[in-house]
């Protein structure tokens, strides 16, 4: 009986996998179908790339990968050069008041970029950011999750090897990147893996920020292309959709320990 | 000068400039963080009191009206409703699923890394993507879901163009993007659980029922809290596949707050009805936060 169980519940698990994976499966088919094809499920169907160059042709991709290369870059850049130095200073740093301004920044949690897109717009227009990339990019750089995260991993570091440093002559910017920095890659890749899929895929301040193909990402250009009011077939927006996620789902795929590791690490230090 | 007080000051010189090299290192971080968090909170509370200016008539002090003109607006009662079973259905049901989910890939079970995987992956996928393949099942006459159906005989449903289903739909989206994301936590958590308890159990006797019922759940408190947090956050923050699916109709019947606070703000152009709404929404994210440093201080899931 209890065997019976154990392999019901092994195919259950199997067959929701597959229910998960379903809408991918079906895209990524339809994709090299032609409409027809695809909406009558003609499994013995030809294969064919007209839909991939069909969408290919359909808007400035190239120009939308470079775009969302330079944003991920960009925001990656920022946060680990913003939140070394401040996670530097909260672990490591002697001051008064700082534990309050620490919760104050972890605050920011909280307030999410997203929900402040009214006066972020206002604020990003004063200061002649709008439809630019660092537009995009600038209120995610001092990210209060990344603050935390980089003083968590400073404060593991042994005190000794600090002051080892410092004896050498080090100065605080010195050994930050002496001694603190190398100590910290396994969490520089932890938060790069997740920042850069946070924000490849990110959608709402983007489509706000930018109003140009060169500044728009991906996902806003993807959302313009595959618009119902665009009248694309459901073949060609699989394939542009098969096409915008491909980089970032191979990379997952093939660094999937890494990934899934890193998303741990995030989260629940 | 005797020497001890000259090393005193010596001491308390080379304080003081840690002192202020630190506050240099935190600078640029509390400038962005005052740009783009603080200083906009406040600037929203500020413009949600103010009404709404024109060329004509500059904007002035209105008090509450903006929020008193909210709760008379039949639009955000039913938006408000609708995040409130957004939540409702997506928390719960994701949170739910990810616990399986994390069960299954921890178990012994064959194809486990394929199975892992497939969980996770729509993780990884933008929500606008999601929303694109999910069109291809939702859409009536050929998507997939009525294919499926029509071979049991059912008839034809517009699942994203009729009121009673649109926000079901976009809600199964959303719990289909998030329950592998939960998972990862659980499946970390479940990792952590020495083997020796389960041989204890097995010992008493025992079922694996109450086992994973009396040990395991226990044990994935802290992280269960951790991940509804989250969740909560979540169900504020995932609009995207809106802008796909159904752009908040038919008739509001799946639009969202956020959602309705960027049509307020750039297909309306009315920013203090928007900024009111965000107040709100930071008002219930606050209490989000209340509840996060409360778990922060029993350390319950925070080193």
């Amino acid at each position: 009986m209890s065997v019976v169980l154990r392999h019901a519940e092994a195919a259950l698990a199997l067959i929701v996998a597959i229910v998960w994976i379903s809408p991918l499966l079906f895209a990524f088919w339809a994709a090299f179908h032609t409409p027809t094809d695809a909406i009558n499920f003609n499994l013995a169907a030809p294969w064919t790339l007209d839909n991939l160059r069909t969408a290919w042709a359909g808007a400035p991709w190239l120009r939308y990968f470079l775009n969302t290369f330079l944003l991920v870059t960009l925001i990656l850049a920022g946060q680990f050069l913003l939140c070394t130095l401040a996670g530097f200073a909260f672990a490591q740093v002697e001051m008064r008041g700082k534990e309050a301004l620490f919760l104050l920044v972890l605050l920011q949690l909280f307030i999410l970029p997203e929900v402040l897109i009214v006066e972020n717009y206002a604020v990003a227009a004063r200061l002649g950011l709008l439809d630019s990339i660092l537009g995009i990019g600038a209120p995610y750089m001092a990210s209060a999750f990344g603050i935390f995260l980089m003083r968590q991993t400073f404060k593991s570091v042994p005190k000794e090897l600090d002051e080892a440093a410092r004896v050498e002559g080090c100065g605080t910017l010195g050994v930050l990147w002496r001694v603190y920095v190398p100590a910290a890659r396994p969490t520089y890749l932890a938060y790069a893996l997740v920042s850069i899929s946070t924000h490849w895929n990110n959608f709402l301040w983007p489509l706000i920020v930018t109003n140009s193909d060169t500044t728009r990402p991906l996902t806003v250009g993807l959302s313009i292309f595959a618009a119902p009011e665009n009248g694309v077939n459901i073949s060609v927006i699989s394939a542009a959709t098969i096409m915008v996620i491909a980089p970032l789902l191979i990379l997952f795929l093939v660094f999937q320990r890494r990934f899934v590791q890193a998303f741990l690490r995030a989260g629940i230090k | 000068m005797s020497a001890a007080v000259a090393t005193g000051d010596l001491h308390h010189w080379a304080r003081r400039r840690r002192a202020i090299h630190g506050w240099l290192l935190l600078t640029p971080a509390l400038v962005m963080l005052w740009t783009f968090a603080f200083y906009p909170s406040l600037a929203t509370i500020w413009t949600s009191l103010f009404s709404r200016g024109t060329r004509r008539n500059p904007a002035e002090f209105v008090g509450l009206e903006n929020y008193q003109r909210l709760f008379e607006d039949p639009t955000f009662r039913e938006v408000a409703v609708n995040n409130l079973l957004y939540a409702a259905a997506t928390i719960p049901i994701s949170m739910l699923l990810a616990l399986i989910m994390a069960l299954w890939a921890n178990a012994r079970i064959p194809a486990r890394s394929f199975v892992r995987t497939a969980y996770f992956t729509p993780t990884v996928l933008p929500m606008i993507a999601a929303a694109n393949l999910w069109l291809f099942f939702y859409t009536p006459g050929f998507g997939v879901l009525d294919q499926i159906g029509g071979l049991f005989g059912a008839p034809s449903v517009n699942w994203l163009g009729q009121p009673e289903t649109a926000l079901w739909a976009v809600c199964a989206v959303t719990i289909w993007k998030e329950a592998g994301f939960f998972m990862i936590f659980y499946l970390a958590a479940l990792q952590t659980i020495p083997p020796e308890l389960r041989e204890a159990a097995a010992i008493e006797g025992a079922s694996r029922w109450a086992y994973t019922w009396r040990v395991v759940l226990p044990l994935l408190m802290p992280t269960t809290l951790f991940i509804l947090v989250n969740a909560l956050i979540n169900s504020v923050k995932l609009i995207d596949h809106l802008f796909i699916l159904t752009k908040g109709g038919p008739s509001d019947s799946s639009k969202l707050i956020l959602y309705y606070i960027w049509e307020s703000a750039f297909a309306f152009f009315d920013a203090p009805a928007a900024a009111a709404m965000t107040v709100l929404v930071l008002i219930v994210l606050g209490a989000v936060a209340a509840l996060q440093f409360r778990l922060l201080d029993r350390r319950t899931h925070y080193r």
